[in-house]
């Protein structure tokens, strides 16, 4: 086990590599940069101070070397002004927009971002457990139907629709709040049972969104691998040797088709982490996502590539999680180091 | 369970004597893989209807000025979001054919909004295959043709208007074109990526095997649409609306071709070693040859089932940008374009059928997955 631990970790480091290739790439694609532009306006207002603080900036994220250069810059793999000082020696960068280094910009909001997502992961095993089972177990019954019904408009919806529809219909029929983390008279108090309630009711629509097409697309899975199992022989051999239906259900085929449930997820977290994002949005969530987005506007692109790369690092390192723990459970997993076919 | 009997060969019987010398019996004629394929996908009820409704529904694209009641930029100032009307039957209990109550606007001071009040004497019957607004016909032909219009005195809001009293059906209808191409066209563009990319990567093996595979899977580990927010704020603002459109389908296609390339890549990897690409081989095929006439005819269907499914993903990505403001921009009007009003929750507090545009998404998503589900099960007849 420890060795596929350290197989599968180490796996993670050339993804992450080539990820923060790709992302540095993308956020230098638009045509000029955030600083060029200010300089252009201060120059047109004539203001000569600034223009000496953003020159600064200017030679301490190397804008006018080559690329590969400032990408090493940013990593802090190669030297700089400073010496080696980039991510990987802790300095996310700087933001031009807010005129503050990104760690202060982002502050708790990356801490929501995985408490959000960890809370749809949870909502998904929560709500597709259970109706995955029934429907399996009650083929072609009526729940079995609705629920099906239900799946598909969960994975048809596009989840920032149904944020929208849900910021309508929520706040007038069940009188949950809707948009923010908290209420508003909670955002300075300090730690209390009430603040940790306010959060708590506000998060049940974003993670309910969240989950949505997740949880539909692991009832579909859990179903039709259930059925696979209930099919089998040694079903109905306990069942003539007169073994309680629930108890052989439980006992025998839901553990066959559990593996994929716990792989699954691993598929499902890049999917999930981009609905977040555009869900926070819609919903004004303190996470990254609506700061994101502004940032992508501002063209401020250490911010942007900051989020992008941490959403990138919470996707991978969410999925390596799901192989370990799935390790975990199937010995042949880690006896053979690949996931059974 | 019999099969229709038309399926079944005549029952036929040889009045020869048998002759094991003889020459074998020419083989029966079998239909062709695409009719069986048909004859399944028939079978199976909901995945038909969504082909139809999907094809009624691009057959209509290139007719959207008739099929719309107005214009795209048709505005009107007394009209400022007004809600839906309903189409009537009867008026006072007689009955005379479809027709809509008009009704008028009144500012409400108190909350800043608009109220509408139906006047019950106003009947205003629907005009069919009539002549309304002007437009210009794929930019070439003048007309004033429309399938339904309003009343020549009274209006037809079945959507309600918007903002500027433009007609949100009529916009919603406009919008269907762009935004169903751009799914098609983003597919295609991914479509051929996966067949040039999983297709080397399938037949040469080796380390552009392994590389691919890599590529894929860091790829697969991105969440898509925080990186195509990104691609698409990298567009320039100064492009002109049909470079952006053409921008996006590109950004659309390039990010979603490694799941299909890895159903091609690992097709191929087996069918590579079957006797029938060994016997293409030596008799001089080469790999070009080999794969597009031997093995890519083996898994076509899967593929175009899979990239079926695939549109709708691609159609919620540009309304998901369009809906940030990221994707197009007005005046192009796509379905994300026009929920990007209904981000103002004031506004669908107060005016809630701006974001009918999510209808027609949410039942063409459902169309495309129905009938992608269908043409999947379908693709392998003989099962």
């Amino acid at each position: 086990m420890g060795r596929y631990f350290l197989n599968r970790t180490a796996m993670m480091i050339p993804t992450l590599i080539a990820i923060s290739v790709l992302i540095f790439i993308v956020i230098q694609l638009p045509p000029g940069d955030y600083l060029s532009n200010q300089v252009a306006e201060l120059q047109a207002q004539g203001e000569d101070a600034s223009i000496e603080k953003i020159a600064f900036l200017r030679a301490e994220f190397g804008f006018d070397r080559p690329l590969i250069e400032r990408y090493g810059l940013w990593l802090g793999v190669w030297p700089g002004e400073k010496g080696f000082s980039g991510l990987l020696q802790g300095n996310w960068g700087w933001s031009f927009e807010y005129n503050k280094p990104v760690s202060e910009v982002l502050g708790g909001s990356l801490m929501m971002t995985i408490v959000l997502n960890f809370a749809a992961v949870l909502t998904i095993y929560l709500i597709a457990f259970p109706i995955g089972i029934i429907s399996a177990a009650r083929q072609y019954s009526i729940t079995d139907y609705g629920f099906t019904l239900l799946g598909y408009l969960g994975l048809a919806m596009p989840n920032f629709l149904l944020a929208l529809i849900l910021l309508y219909y929520s706040n007038q029929w069940f009188g949950l709040p809707i948009g923010g983390l908290m209420a508003p008279e909670f955002i300075d108090a300090p730690w209390s049972p009430a603040k940790m309630l306010s959060i708590l009711t506000h998060l049940i629509i974003p993670v309910l969104v969240i989950s949505a097409s997740g949880a539909a697309a692991m009832i579909r899975r859990l179903r039709a691998n259930l059925l696979d199992e209930l099919q089998k022989p040694y079903v109905t051999t306990a069942r003539a040797k007169g073994m309680a239906p629930l108890a052989l259900l439980i006992k025998y085929p839901l553990r066959n088709a559990l593996s994929p449930f716990i792989a699954d997820i691993g598929d499902l977290l890049p999917q999930m982490v981009s609905g977040s994002v555009i869900v926070s949005v819609v919903l004004n969530l303190p996470t990254v996502g609506p700061i994101l987005l502004q940032a992508l506007r501002a063209q401020d692109h250490y911010l942007s590539g900051f989020i992008l790369l941490f959403i990138a690092v919470l996707t991978v390192a969410g999925m390596a999680l799901s192989d370990l723990l799935l390790a975990l459970l199937d010995p042949r997993i880690r006896l053979t180091g690949r996931p059974v076919q | 369970m019999t099969a229709p009997s038309q399926d079944r060969l005549p029952h036929y019987v040889s009045e020869a004597p048998y002759d094991p010398a003889g020459t074998p019996p020419a083989a029966v004629p079998a239909h062709p893989q695409w009719w069986l394929v048909w004859q399944k996908l028939k079978r199976h009820r909901l995945a038909y209807a969504s082909g139809i409704f999907l094809l009624l529904i691009y057959a209509s694209l290139p007719f959207s000025e008739m099929i719309a009641p107005y214009g795209l930029e048709d505005r009107n100032a007394d009209y400022l979001f007004a809600p839906p009307q309903r189409v009537h039957l009867f008026h006072e209990g007689e009955f005379i054919g479809p027709f809509v109550y008009g009704y008028k606007g009144i500012a409400n001071l108190d909350l800043f909004k608009w109220d509408y009040v139906i006047d019950k004497k106003q009947v205003q019957p629907l005009r069919f295959f009539c002549s309304g607004a002007s437009y210009n016909l794929w930019g070439v032909w003048a007309g004033r043709f429309h399938l339904v219009c309003p009343s020549a005195t009274g209006t037809l809001y079945l959507f309600g208007t918007d903002r500027l009293g433009r007609d949100m059906l009529s916009r919603v209808i406009y919008g269907t074109r762009i935004s169903l191409t751009i799914g098609l066209i983003g597919v295609s563009i991914s479509f051929a990526l996966a067949l040039l990319i999983g297709g080397m990567a399938g037949y040469f093996g080796g380390w552009v095997d392994n590389l691919t595979l890599r590529l894929i899977e860091i790829l697969r580990a991105m969440p898509e649409l925080p990186l195509w927010m990104a691609l698409s704020a990298a567009l320039p603002v100064q492009w002109s609306p049909v470079a952006v459109y053409a921008g996006m389908t590109v950004i659309l296609g390039l990010l979603d071709w490694p799941g299909l390339a890895r159903a091609v890549r690992a097709k191929l990897v087996s069918l590579r070693e079957e006797d029938f690409a060994t016997a293409a081989v030596l008799m001089g095929a080469g790999p070009g040859r080999l794969i597009g006439r031997h093995l890519l005819p083996n898994f076509m269907s899967h593929l175009i089932a899979s990239a079926t499914l695939s549109i709708p993903a691609m159609i919620l990505g540009e309304t998901a940008l369009s809906f940030l403001g990221l994707g197009l921009r007005p005046p192009v009007t796509s379905w994300g374009v026009l929920l990007n009003e209904s981000q103002n929750i004031a506004a669908i507090s107060f005016y809630p059928w701006i974001m009918l545009p999510m209808l027609p998404v949410i039942l063409v998503v459902l169309a495309f997955n129905f009938f992608g589900d269908g043409l999947r099960d379908a693709a392998d007849p003989y099962s």
